[in-house]
């Protein structure tokens, strides 16, 4: 799979790469701001695009803005952002364009090689990586409304699915039986009254919801 | 010994250069009303009453001129420096005359002219006199030998006289000097009070002075924290970060290790992203970033998110205040929900910023074991039996945090809770 990096700060930039190429990615450009990035992406078309949030020469939402470009404009590329800290209007604008094919972490988890190559392919793959942080943040805005039903468990579910987890993956995280995972998100859905549509699409509107960027 | 003798005299000089410098002032604006009076009742061009009339009128108008000159006069010979009091034109021209006569400032000047001034140099003539006198006295000796000899002859006995004479003489200088030192004293302090600021004025203009300085002294803290952040972040996060990426890269990479460089590897790779962690928690204590680009409400929506307990943050505010209220307010809600994970045993915190008028209203509440105390601040212990916690310390840095910049901090803590933390700062409708 092929990737694009922007980041201004050099040295995190090399890590980014190393770690990529690493996990098999080829990276075709490095650039150090977002008019770099769009010009890369229209050069190479990646499957890839992985982007500081703050670039060059405004040092505000650069990059979110570039990768709400992109999205627009190449839907085959899927983008990953990185930043220093949490903004989750950020995540929200990101995902309430498109749900696949986003990511959103926070600049220290490239640190933890394997599980950012893993974050990063499958968001390349279409799918979705959300920060713990940024989850976390964004249950803080929640005010009374059905999440509030779910319990503690049932939170935790729904967070590692709105991280982009498949329902093994869930399972290993918090070390139960698939079977279990299945039981927490039939609870989830009938508390957050989702219509008995394929799995799919409902588990979607779930991590929407939970993010509060689809209408309830 | 030559100290003794010198010592009633430092100074002297100066005092009397002072006070017949005001007799000087004094006597030559008489000499001139006096030639006015006199000019205009000798042409008789009008009634003799107007003739008076120019002699009160002139002085009056001429009081601003007064009061600049008064003030050179205690610049240049006694180095003191008298303010225009706030709100007193210096050359009122003709039309200020009248606001000047009128304000209390202006009426305190004519006390100074008219009143005390005066009597000062009524003071001050009696002073030059006893210098004169005594100069005179002391020397008396060489005032005989110039005289002539048949003033000696016709009066024997003249020695013992003189004698007296000259000791009275000196003394009489020595209390001249001293004289001359009090009454320049006497003057200085009357000047000050009637021609410079009053003390409210003076009060007034400290407090505003005293209010910027501290105003500025909170701004420039405020941006040396936010210095430190960008050299923190620019620098060491990055490099930090780096050098996790490395030490993880190595970790996946290096295949053929043994398990000891294996397990170091591990363990440099576990201390840098701890170093990451703990350093981030430094930068966000300082002045965090997230504050700076966006504001209270992502700044607090991140302290919120990292707590252990459920936070609601609802921030609603039509602009942004200025960075150091800013700054204050989230300091305030870091520090206070902090207590209340450590102290409060709550279920749940909720956090609440709006603007009211000029007023930013912070308020945190829990629904915890209540029992802070501000006034716990002094050490006091909680009350064990009574299963209150004391939120002290935490609580008195934040009162004190608040009032630098004139904001108020209340604590409603009943025991049993909830806790209530109000926070009222200044910002600009």
């Amino acid at each position: 799979m092929r990737a694009v990096i922007a980041e201004d700060s050099v040295l995190l930039r090399v890590g980014v790469v190393k770690v990529l190429e690493a996990a098999g990615f080829e990276v075709c450009a490095e650039v150090g701001d977002a008019a770099g990035l769009l010009a890369a992406v229209d050069e190479h078309r990646p499957d890839i695009a992985v982007t500081d949030v703050r670039m060059p020469p405004g040092f505000s939402d650069e990059g979110v803005r570039a990768a709400l470009l992109i999205r627009s404009q190449h839907p085959e590329t899927a983008v990953l952002l990185l930043s220093q800290y949490v903004e989750e209007r950020y995540a929200a604008d990101l995902l309430s364009a498109n749900t696949a094919g986003v990511g959103y972490l926070l600049k220290q988890r490239v640190a933890d090689v394997e599980e950012f190559a893993e974050a990063a392919r499958r968001v390349a793959a279409g799918g979705t990586a959300l920060d713990p942080q940024v989850v976390a943040q964004l249950l803080v805005r929640r005010h009374s409304d059905p999440l509030d039903r779910l319990t503690p468990r049932e939170r935790e579910v729904l967070e590692l699915m709105a991280g982009g987890r498949s329902n093994a993956g869930i399972a290993a995280e918090l070390v139960v039986s698939d079977g279990a995972v299945s039981k927490h998100i039939n609870n989830i859905f009938a508390k957050l009254d989702l219509p008995k549509a394929d799995a799919d699409h409902r588990r979607v509107l779930a991590v929407l919801r939970f993010l509060g960027v689809a209408g309830q | 010994m030559a100290r003794y003798v010198r010592r009633p005299f430092q100074g002297a000089g100066r005092a009397t250069a002072l006070l017949a410098a005001g007799v000087a002032v004094l006597l030559s604006s008489v000499l001139t009303v006096g030639l006015l009076w006199a000019l205009l009742a000798a042409l008789a061009l009008w009634s003799w009453a107007w003739a008076w009339g120019v002699a009160v009128v002139a002085p009056v108008a001429a009081a601003p001129l007064l009061s600049r000159i008064q003030r050179q006069r205690f610049r240049l010979l006694s180095g003191v420096g008298i303010a225009v009091p706030e709100g007193l034109a210096e050359r009122p021209g003709l039309r200020g005359m009248v606001p000047w006569l009128r304000s209390a400032a202006g009426r305190r000047q004519l006390r100074y002219h008219f009143l005390a001034g005066p009597l000062i140099v009524l003071g001050g003539a009696l002073m030059l006199a006893c210098w004169v006198v005594g100069a005179a006295a002391a020397t008396v000796y060489l005032w005989i030998w110039v005289t002539s000899t048949h003033w000696r002859a016709d009066n024997p006995g003249y020695t013992a006289k003189a004698a007296y004479l000259t000791v009275a003489g000196v003394a009489l200088l020595y209390g001249a000097g001293w004289f001359a030192k009090a009454l320049a004293r006497v003057d200085t302090a009357a000047a000050r009070t009637l021609l410079g600021p009053s003390r409210e004025e003076q009060l007034a203009r400290r407090v505003t002075d005293l209010a910027d300085s501290r105003a500025s002294v909170i701004d420039a803290a405020d941006a040396e924290r936010r210095r430190i952040e960008r050299d923190l972040h620019d620098g060491a996060q990055q490099r930090l970060v780096a050098l996790a990426v490395n030490l993880g890269l190595a970790k996946v990479t290096l295949g053929d290790l043994s398990d000891e460089a294996r397990a170091v590897i591990d363990d440099a790779h576990r201390e840098a992203k701890e170093a990451i962690t703990e350093l981030g928690n430094l930068v966000r204590g300082l002045h965090p970033a997230v504050l700076e680009d966006r504001g209270l409400d992502a700044a607090l929506s991140g302290i919120a998110a990292r707590l252990p307990i459920p936070v609601r943050v609802a921030v609603d505010l039509p602009h942004r205040p200025l960075p150091t209220i800013e700054a204050v307010a989230y300091f305030v809600v870091s520090e206070a929900l902090t207590n209340v994970v450590k102290h409060a045993r709550a279920t749940r915190a909720e956090v609440t910023v709006e603007q009211i008028g000029g007023t930013l209203l912070v308020v945190v509440t829990d629904d915890g074991v209540g029992g802070a105390e501000l006034s716990a601040a002094l050490g006091a212990e909680p009350g064990a039996e009574t299963g209150a916690v004391s939120q002290g310390t935490g609580l008195a840095g934040l009162a004190k945090r608040v009032a630098s910049v004139d904001g108020t901090l209340s604590c409603h803590s009943p025991v049993g809770g909830p806790t209530v933390i109000t926070v009222e700062l200044p910002c600009a409708p």
